[in-house]
C-alpha cells in the first residue's frame, strides 16, 4: 500500500495560488499521461475544482517524487508555491480521500458536488488507464465511504443558504410548494434569486409589484408571471401564499393591520412573509398573528448559522467514521498482501502431490473409480491437515506490523520464489492479473520440483 | 296528526342536514336547490304541527319537555329565515339545518317512541349506535390531536427555531388537512350514532332521557362538533382558535365518556 496525496485546496492556499495549479478538463489526459510516466509512479489522477486540485497516487516501491511533478509540469522553481503545498503518504493518504469524497473537507461541509467532481476525475484516469488497480479499490472505496456517512448522518440534509433555507421553511408550512403563488414585491435581485428557488420547488403563480411598473413587468415577464400595479398592492397580496419583499422603503410596507385584513380575505389560510429588505419592509408585529410567519434576513441567516452548526456536530461522527473505515481499508490491504503466499504455497504443495501420485501409479496399477477417490482424498486430506497451521498464521499474521518477517519465513520453509511478494491484486481488478500472477508462479514450481 | 306533520318536517329537515355536510365538503351548490324549499316546506309542516298541538292539548303541553325541542327548533329555523332575509347569508345554514334536524328528530320519536320487534333487532340497533359513536369519538380525537400539533409546530415556526423532532412532523398544512377531514368524516358518524342512541334511550325510558347528564354531555359535544367545523369551513379558523374549541370538545368528550359511569340510564353494560 503505497498512496500519496499532494496538492492545494481552500485550506492550504488562496485563489490566487490555487489557479495557477488548476488543470482545465482538456489537458487531464496529457497530465495523466506525464504523471504516470514518471519514475516509480504505477497509477495517477489529478481532481482539478475551484477549490482544490490534489494529485492522488501510488509507487511501486514506496517512493514517488510528486513534487518533482508539480515543478516540470507547471514549470515551478524549485520551492515556488511549497508553502501552499500540502503532502500525505500510506495511510494519511487514504484517509484526506476518503475525506474529500465524503465532503468532510469541503468549503461548505456536506455540499454533494465535490463527491462528482471526485468521480468525474476517477472516471476520466481510469478510462485513461492510469488508474487501474489498487489506486483504483482506493477510489471505489472511498465511493462507498462517502455513501455511508451521506446516509448514516444527516451531514447533506439541512439547507446552508438563504433561498434555500426560504425554500425549506415554505413547505415546512405548506407541504408541498406545488400551485402554491408567490408575491414578490420590489423587483431586486434577492427577490429574484428566491423566486426561482420556490419555482424550482413546484410554485406555481408569479405575482409582480413594484414602484415602477416597467420592471415590474420585465421581471414577471421572465418567470411568466404577472406584473400588478404598485396601488394595488393590498388588494392583491391575499392572492400570495408566499410574499417576498425588498423594496427600497424606508418604512414597513405590510403593517398588522394589514395582515388582518388579509387573513378575512383568505380566510385564515396560513401566510409566508420574506422580508429580505433592510430596512425593514414588514412589521414584525405582523408575526403574532395567528397564521402569518414573517421571517427576515436576520432570521434566515440565524437558521442558516444553526444548519451549519448541525453539520459540524455531523462531521465529527463523520470523521469517526472515516477512521474506522480506515482501518478497515488497512486490514483488508494487508491480508491482500498475504494471499499470494498463500496461494503459491497451495499451488507448491499441490504439484507435489501430483508428482508423487504420478511416480507412484505406476506400482499401484489400475485402480477402479472408488479405489481412486478414495487415493485422491487421502493425500488432499494429509496436505491439508498440514497446510492448516501455516494459512491461519499467515492470515493472523497480516494484522500484525510483523507480517512480512512470517511472509519471508514461510516463503524460505518451502523453498517458495525468493522474490517479494507481487502487489496485493485488488478483488476489483481485471482478472487476468491473477492468472498472469499464477501463470508466472508456476514454471518455477515446476523447476523446483524437477530438481 | 301534529305527529305526522312533524314527521314529515323531520324528513324534510333531513334533506337540509344532507345539505350542511355537502356544504362543509365544498359541495353543497346544487344541494342548496333542493335544501332551502325543502327546509322552507319542513318549517310550514312544523308550526302546522305545533298549532295543532296547542289546540289539542293547550299552550301548556308546548312547555313540556317532548315539544319544547320541536318548539325551539323552530324558533332556530325562524332566526334563521330572518337572517337570511335581512343580510342575505345563507353560510349559517351549515350550523343551522343540522341542529333544528336532531332538535325536530329527538321531539318526533318523544312523542311516539319506537318499539322493537325483537330483542335481537333492539341489540343490533344498540351496536349500531356503540359503532357509529366509537368512530365518531376517535375522529374527534384525532382531529383535536392535529389541532394541538399544529398549535405547537405554528408556534416553532414562529419563534423561529425548528428543533430536530418539528423538522421531522407532517407541513402545517397538512397536520390542518389531516385534522378538517377527521371532522368531516366524523360528523357524519355521531350524528346518526346520537340518532341511533336517542331511538333506543326513548323506546325504553321514554322523554325523561332527555335530561340524562349523559345525553346532555354527548349533546353539547355533538354542538361543539358541529361549531369547530362551521368555523373552519366558514371562517377558516385554525391555530389557536381552533385548537382552544377543540381542546374544550375533547375535554367534553372525555365527559360524556366519564358520564356513563355516573348516569343511571347508560352503562357499558351488555343491553
Amino acid at each position: 500500500m503505497n498512496f500519496f496525496v499532494l496538492g492545494v485546496n481552500h485550506k492550504t492556499a488562496p485563489v490566487e495560488v490555487r489557479e495557477k495549479f488548476a488543470i482545465p478538463e482538456s489537458r487531464l489526459p496529457e497530465a495523466l499521461g506525464k504523471l504516470t510516466s514518471m519514475d516509480g509512479i504505477e497509477e495517477g489522477m489529478i481532481v482539478s475544482t475551484c477549490n482544490r486540485v490534489e494529485i492522488f497516487a501510488r509507487s511501486q516501491n514506496g517512493h514517488c517524487d510528486l513534487q518533482k511533478f508539480v515543478r516540470e509540469y507547471f514549470g515551478f522553481s524549485a520551492g515556488e508555491y511549497e508553502p501552499y503545498i500540502f503532502e500525505h503518504q500510506q495511510l494519511e493518504a487514504v484517509k484526506h480521500v476518503f475525506r474529500v469524497a465524503s465532503s468532510l473537507d469541503s468549503m461548505v461541509v456536506g455540499e454533494s458536488q465535490i463527491l462528482g467532481q471526485v468521480k468525474e476525475a476517477y472516471a476520466t484516469a481510469r478510462a485513461l488507464g492510469t488508474v487501474n488497480s489498487q489506486l483504483d479499490q482506493l477510489l471505489t472505496r472511498a465511493f462507498a465511504v462517502a455513501k455511508k456517512v451521506r446516509n448514516e448522518t444527516t451531514i447533506a440534509t439541512s439547507s446552508v443558504s438563504i433561498a434555500s433555507v426560504a425554500v425549506e421553511l415554505a413547505e415546512k408550512i405548506f407541504g408541498s410548494l406545488s400551485g402554491k403563488s408567490v408575491y414578490l414585491v420590489g423587483a431586486g435581485k434577492m427577490c429574484e434569486l428566491a423566486a426561482r428557488h420556490l419555482i424550482a420547488h413546484g410554485a406555481k403563480k408569479i405575482y409582480v409589484g413594484n414602484r415602477t411598473y416597467d420592471r415590474a413587468a420585465a421581471l414577471a415577464e421572465k418567470f411568466d408571471g404577472e406584473a400588478i400595479p404598485f396601488e394595488r398592492l393590498y388588494d392583491t397580496a391575499p392572492w400570495a401564499d408566499i410574499i417576498i419583499s425588498s423594496t427600497g422603503a424606508p418604512h414597513a410596507i405590510f403593517r398588522k393591520e394589514h395582515g388582518e385584513k388579509f387573513l378575512h380575505a383568505r380566510k385564515n389560510r396560513p401566510m409566508f412573509f420574506i422580508d429580505i429588505a433592510v430596512p425593514r419592509d414588514i412589521d414584525p408585529a405582523l408575526n403574532d398573528l395567528d397564521g402569518i410567519f414573517v421571517y427576515n434576513i436576520d432570521d434566515l441567516q440565524q437558521v442558516v448559522q444553526s444548519h451549519i452548526g448541525d453539520r459540524r456536530k455531523e462531521a465529527v461522527r463523520a470523521e469517526v467514521m472515516v477512521d474506522e473505515e480506515v482501518r478497515k481499508f488497512e486490514q483488508r490491504a494487508q491480508t491482500a498482501e498475504v494471499v499470494p503466499t498463500i496461494v503459491s504455497l497451495q499451488q507448491h504443495l499441490e504439484n507435489l502431490r501430483q508428482a508423487e501420485l504420478d511416480r507412484v501409479r505406476g506400482r499401484l496399477g489400475s485402480l477402479t473409480p472408488d479405489q481412486e477417490m478414495a487415493v485422491e482424498a487421502l493425500t488432499k486430506g494429509i496436505i491439508n491437515k498440514i497446510m492448516h497451521t501455516p494459512i491461519t498464521t499467515l492470515k493472523s499474521a497480516a494484522r500484525d506490523p510483523e507480517s512480512t518477517t512470517v511472509v519471508d519465513v514461510v516463503r524460505k520453509l518451502f523453498n517458495l520464489r525468493a522474490e517479494k511478494a507481487p502487489e496485493a491484486v485488488p478483488p476489483t481488478a481485471p482478472p487476468q492479473a491473477p492468472a498472469a500472477e499464477t501463470a508466472a508462479a508456476s514454471p518455477s514450481l515446476t523447476n523446483q520440483i524437477r530438481k | 296528526m301534529p305527529l305526522l306533520w312533524l314527521r314529515v318536517a323531520t324528513v324534510l329537515y333531513g334533506v337540509g342536514l344532507v345539505h350542511a355536510i355537502l356544504m362543509l365538503r365544498q359541495k353543497g351548490e346544487r344541494s342548496g336547490r333542493i335544501a332551502a324549499p325543502a327546509v322552507g316546506l319542513g318549517m310550514i309542516f312544523h308550526f302546522v304541527s305545533l298549532v295543532e298541538t296547542a289546540l289539542l292539548f293547550g299552550y301548556t303541553e308546548l312547555l313540556t319537555i317532548r315539544h319544547a325541542e320541536s318548539a325551539l327548533a323552530l324558533l332556530i329555523a325562524l332566526i334563521f329565515t330572518a337572517l337570511f332575509v335581512r343580510y342575505r347569508t345563507a353560510s349559517p345554514a351549515a350550523l343551522i339545518f343540522p341542529l333544528i334536524f336532531i332538535l325536530t328528530f329527538a321531539s318526533a320519536i318523544a312523542q311516539h317512541p319506537m318499539a322493537f320487534s325483537s330483542p335481537t333487532f333492539r341489540s343490533g340497533w344498540i351496536v349500531f349506535h356503540v359503532g357509529t359513536l366509537l368512530f365518531g369519538y376517535a375522529m374527534l380525537f384525532l382531529s383535536f390531536v392535529s389541532s394541538v400539533l399544529y398549535l405547537i409546530l405554528s408556534r416553532q415556526l414562529k419563534r423561529k427555531q425548528t428543533p430536530t423532532w418539528a423538522a421531522r412532523m407532517p407541513a402545517l398544512q397538512e397536520i390542518d388537512e389531516l385534522g378538517y377531514k377527521a371532522l368531516l368524516l366524523g360528523f357524519p358518524f355521531m350524528t346518526v350514532g346520537l340518532l341511533a342512541g336517542a331511538v333506543v334511550a326513548q323506546e325504553r325510558y321514554g322523554a325523561t332521557y332527555f335530561t340524562d347528564p349523559k345525553v346532555l354531555l354527548s349533546l353539547l359535544m355533538w354542538g361543539i362538533y358541529l361549531v369547530l367545523l362551521y368555523t373552519r369551513w366558514s371562517a377558516g379558523w385554525r391555530g389557536r382558535r381552533a385548537a382552544y374549541l377543540a381542546s374544550f370538545g375533547f375535554v367534553v368528550s372525555v365527559c360524556a365518556w366519564g358520564a356513563n359511569y355516573l348516569s343511571k340510564l347508560h352503562r357499558f353494560v351488555a343491553p
